[in-house]
């Protein structure tokens, strides 16, 4: 029974991480359909804020609360830089922009090795979020787990406020759902764009402020993450946050259990294969949503 | 819309030559190609160098697919380490299994396999690799069965492009960590190296060396060849049809599905053979030459030599593959820098590759002298 | 369609060069047949007032982390060297290749090494796999490959000089250590590869004939960042301490959610083998204090020879750069080739294999000596602690250098492991 519960509450912290690095991706793939390998690289980029800011802040706890809207705007200042001088040339060719995004994660990779050395870096982690909390008799809840759960909520109900309730969601889901239609109702699409990137690449950095909790900080923090976010946002399905909420959670889950049951490495390729198998019976993923744009 | 065309990419040498200068650019180019590879180079490198030779060749193969299926068929392959790693893995396996044969030892296992296996039996699946006829035709035909499974649901399920990739890259990261994690009989991280043989020939005399280069080489200009063939037949024009307007095919009554199985069956046999090949040239596979980061590796030189032509594909493979060996040793942090630029540059302002450079140049100047702004 | 009839043409001229390259090939050897000695043609280059010697290390790439401190210990003892007057009256040039973190490219710069740059000897390589991928290369044209990592044994090549501790060196006595402190069972986790496979299959065949459990077992593959199921397991497993064979990455991440789970170096150490003083700097010392290692050197190892090497190192490369175990042995490895050549009095590859046994050197680590018929090396063993100012204490050693044993021969109950 300890083993049922502490496998599954595992589970929803393997997802927790899951949904917080594909949630900008449900943006910038999701809603505007650009595959962007460098979203890795945005990661770290808000992993290393919180390096450089625990450096300047003494206190662990004040610096990566501190480091939460910071590295957002750091990590969101990066893709609406990269969505302005190449993205925005690219939304004809969506495959293109995969290469083009990948050749940038390479030489932002570059860029972090030569600023911050090729070693991983060390960040201290607040006392408070490197204990646990004992529920029951052998069943016990990390902090650092049960901050990046609850961090991963908070960024899904803010996403879906804005999206909903705010004059720019309201534009965003409009030149998602019909650009043309967007642009001849006065909608500045092209700024809408930067703005949704905006946010997507910033989601992106408060993931990687989250994961200097529990992963290592280097300049290949974003590689080890990139596949697993692309994969959640694929078979949540396209422009729906709620696929991939139940997505992460699910292969959160599925992971862990399989973990448990075989060993890691066999648990990654069941995953895998399992995913690809799903998404050749349902290759528009869980949910879709159905527009005229994209038939 | 969902095709994933380039509009700029260049017109390649459409099929109906007319000048006699044209006519005879094609097979004055493959006798050049032809004269370079089996009678300059050889006589020029010394062996090392021939060797390299042969290993960038073994890209320039996967490239020849890679423009078929990706140039022409638009299809963007992101996961042809699978296909490479498969025909790599059963040449490999074969010459394991030779070289445990030579020692005379009956029922001798791979020497891996004494050092890291349960030391029981050969695995069943490892037993028809020891057949060379077997495992030869398996080196093609294996990536092909298994792109045909996989292609037939993708295509039929009109799985679109950025998902097709991104399923790729999954499907080779499964494999990479599979091979990874079956030590005992595959070799692990290791992969399988140190082979002594080469179908009864010694590895390691140079002029056996020199023999697998030309193997190499021949085999490159015969998938050229054949490629050629392709692209210029009805099935070629049918296929940039697909790549360009998939709906308008469909309406015209053929089916799409079949147009771009055919070209990623095709990729992945040619990705296979060089796979295969690399096995002899360079002495090792492993699941390193398999994962996310090589199968995108695979794309780099046939995007930056140009994806539609084949020769800007296969030229490009060489010198992306030439520039990181010579290039990472003097300048390891610069090359990486140099890589990402060439994508962005090839892919991003440059889709038609290096090939289309004199085309780019020719159409800007056409339009600065017609006096229209760029 | 004019295409065809130019693809037949192509085709007959590639038919042809079949023919030409088949012929070509009718020289060629056959296996075993024992006329392939020629192969063997790449002789170092010495005859110059230079002598150049082979630096291998990943410059790029994932491995580049560790494989970077390691090249510059090799670039500092070629400086000290040729301060010192040289090898042989001859000047050292160190000729580097990256190896990019990347097997089949190691195997290209082994030979590319060996036959365009004609060097005497190669010193380098991390991983396991980019040893088995050059060792082919070295046989082949029968040059020497000096190797600094500890490693998981079972392996003699005639032309690789093991300077690294082979399984008997480390991980052996890491398990005299534990049993010694009454931690007899163990859960066993390491990346997905050869060297904890290995290791581990070494350390259960000990554990049976020791009177030690084994109570779990995992691997994750190798970057892998993501932990909670296995510290889940090791938590509920009952386990007295860890062994750990962990590589890279995946150290931070475990090390982390073993922390967060409330497990601790007092109720449960853990006692790995691949982290040195670099990586304690990387994963961070608040997750790591008061755990152990096993190692052969430490930077506060004792001695003048080490004051005298982390000064130096410090003095290239920086006040606060620590140095670790496979550094040293990278930095001795060169020196040893260098009393081999001198007291071959040649750089003659057979001649100065045949010196080595019996080269002793007063390292870092304490006095080594080169074993002839393992091409190994006699080092002392040593258990670590983490301080909290990320250097690592010795708490035991082996009090002697200890021979090694890279097949486990003097163990009976290793005796079916290989």
């Amino acid at each position: 029974m300890t083993v049922i519960l502490n496998q599954s509450f595992t589970g929803i912290s393997i997802g927790a991480v899951l949904l917080l690095i594909a949630l900008g991706l449900t943006l910038t793939f999701g809603q505007m359909g650009v595959i962007n390998m460098a979203h890795g690289e945005f990661i770290m980029a808000g992993a290393y804020t919180t390096y450089v800011l625990q450096k300047a802040i003494s206190g662990a706890g004040v610096s990566l609360l501190v480091a939460l809207p910071v590295a957002f705007l750091v990590a969101g200042a990066m893709g609406a830089l990269l969505e302005w001088l190449l993205i925005r040339r690219l939304y004809t060719r969506p495959l293109d922009t995969l290469l083009v995004t990948w050749g940038v994660s390479l030489m932002l990779q570059q860029l972090a090795r030569d600023i911050f050395g090729a070693p991983n870096v060390q960040t201290r982690a607040p006392d408070i979020l490197t204990g646990n909390i004992a529920v029951a008799e052998g069943i016990s809840l990390a902090n650092s787990r049960l901050f990046i759960l609850g961090l991963a909520l908070l960024s899904v109900l803010a996403l879906t406020l804005v999206l909903r309730f705010t004059p720019l969601g309201r534009r965003i889901r409009a030149v998602v759902q019909n650009r043309d239609l967007a642009e001849v109702s006065g909608i500045a699409t092209g700024r809408v764009d930067r703005m949704t990137f905006f946010i997507g690449s910033g989601l992106a950095g408060v993931a990687g402020v989250a994961i200097t909790l529990v992963g290592p900080i280097g300049p290949t923090t974003g590689t080890n993450y990139i596949v697993d976010a692309f994969l959640v946002v694929v078979v949540g399905g396209i422009g729906q946050l709620k696929g991939s909420v139940i997505t992460a959670f699910v292969l959160g889950v599925l992971q862990s259990v399989l973990e448990y049951s075989t060993t890691v490495s066999v648990a990654k390729v069941i995953v895998l294969v399992a995913i690809v198998a799903f998404l050749q019976w349902r290759p528009q993923g869980l949910y879709t949503l159905r527009t005229r744009s994209l038939a | 819309m969902t095709t994933t065309s380039a509009p700029t990419t260049p017109a390649p040498e459409v099929t109906k030559a007319t000048s006699p200068l044209t006519r005879f650019r094609v097979p004055g180019g493959f006798a050049l190609g032809a004269v370079l590879l089996l009678g300059i180079a050889p006589l020029a490198l010394t062996d090392f160098r021939l060797a390299l030779l042969a290993k960038y060749l073994c890209w320039a193969m996967v490239a020849v697919g890679v423009s078929l299926a990706w140039g022409r068929g638009g299809l963007l392959v992101l996961g042809q380490g699978v296909f490479f790693g498969l025909g790599g893995y059963a040449m490999a396996m074969h010459l394991k299994l030779a070289d445990a044969a030579d020692t005379g030892i009956p029922g001798a296992l791979p020497d891996f396999m004494q050092l890291y296996g349960t030391g029981e039996a050969l695995p069943w699946w490892w037993k028809p690799f020891g057949n060379p006829a077997f495992a030869l035709a398996a080196t093609v035909l294996l990536p092909m069965a298994v792109a045909a499974v996989l292609g037939f649901f993708v295509f039929r399920r009109r799985v679109r492009g950025a998902y097709f990739a991104i399923l790729s890259q999954a499907l080779a990261a499964a494999l990479a960590i599979w091979l990874v994690g079956q030590q005992a009989t595959t070799g692990g991280t290791n992969g399988l190296t140190d082979f002594q043989g080469f179908f009864g020939y010694d590895l390691d005399d140079p002029a056996n060396q020199r023999t697998v280069y030309f193997v190499i080489a021949v085999s490159l200009l015969l998938l050229m060849a054949a490629a050629r063939q392709l692209f210029v037949s009805r099935y070629g024009e049918l296929l940039i049809a697909v790549r360009d307007s998939e709906e308008r095919v469909r309406f015209l009554g053929y089916d799409p599905a079949n147009v771009k199985l055919v070209a990623y069956v095709v990729a992945a046999g040619m990705a296979g053979l060089a796979g295969a090949l690399f096995v002899p040239a360079v002495g090792i596979i492993s699941p390193a030459l398999i994962g996310v980061v090589p199968s995108i590796g695979f794309v780099i030189g046939a995007a930056v030599g140009g994806r539609a032509s084949l020769v800007g594909a296969v030229l490009g493979a060489i010198a992306v593959a030439w520039a990181q060996s010579t290039l990472s040793d003097a300048f390891p942090g610069a090359w990486t820098y140099l890589q990402g630029l060439l994508f962005v540059v090839a892919v991003g302002f440059l889709p038609g590759g290096l090939a289309s450079l004199g085309a780019v140049i020719r159409r800007n100047r056409i339009r600065t002298r017609s006096g229209e702004a760029a | 369609m004019s295409g065809l009839s130019i693809t037949r043409r192509g085709l007959l001229t590639a038919a042809s060069a079949v023919g030409a390259s088949a012929a070509l090939s009718a020289c060629g050897a056959k296996t075993g047949s024992g006329t392939s000695s020629d192969a063997a043609g790449a002789t170092a280059d010495t005859s110059g007032s230079t002598v150049k010697i082979g630096l291998l290390n990943s410059l790029s790439g994932t491995m580049a982390i560790s494989e970077v401190t390691v090249h510059n210990a090799l670039l500092l003892a070629v400086k000290e060297i040729n301060a010192a007057g040289g090898v042989l009256g001859k000047k050292l040039k160190a000729v580097s290749q990256d190896g990019a973190s990347d097997w089949p490219t190691f195997a290209e710069k082994a030979e590319s090494l060996i036959k365009e740059d004609k060097v005497a000897a190669t010193f380098g390589c991390w991983t396991s796999a980019s040893r088995k991928a050059v060792k082919p290369v070295f046989e082949k044209y029968k040059s020497p490959l000096f190797y600094p990592v500890q490693y998981e044994g079972l392996e003699q090549s005639p032309y690789i000089f093991y300077i690294g501790a082979t399984t008997n060196q480390q991980i052996v006595p890491a398990l005299d250590y534990l049993k010694k402190q009454g931690l007899t069972r163990l859960y066993l986790v390491g990346s997905d590869y050869v060297f904890p496979r290995t290791a581990n299959k070494i350390i259960k065949a000990y554990a049976k004939a020791n009177g030690m459990t084994v109570v779990g077992e995992d691997y994750a593959p190798l970057g892998s960042t993501e932990f909670s199921t296995i510290v889940n397991e090791v938590k509920g497993s009952g386990a007295d301490a860890v062994f750990n064979t962990l590589n890279g990455d995946s150290n931070v991440a475990f090390f982390k959610e073993y922390k967060s789970a409330g497990l601790t170096a007092k109720s449960m150490p853990v006692l790995s083998v691949s982290i040195a003083e670099e990586e304690v700097a990387s994963i961070g010392t608040q997750y790591l204090e008061d755990q152990l290692t096993a190692w052969n050197y430490y930077e506060t190892t004792p001695g003048a020879a080490n004051e005298k090497f982390v000064k130096a190192y410090q003095a290239e490369y920086g006040a606060k750069k620590p140095t670790s175990d496979p550094m040293e042995a990278a930095y001795i490895s060169v020196y040893l080739w260098k009393a081999m050549v001198e007291k071959a009095g040649s750089f003659d590859v057979a001649k100065v294999k045949a010196a080595a046994d019996g080269i002793t050197f007063d390292a870092p680590e304490g006095k080594v000596t080169v074993d002839g018929a393992t091409q190994h090396v006699y080092k002392t063993a040593r258990i670590g602690k983490i301080g909290s100012d990320g250097l690592i204490t010795e708490v035991w050693n082996s009090g002697k250098p200890v021979k090694p044993d890279p097949y486990l021969k003097g163990y009976d109950w290793a005796s079916g492991l290989s």
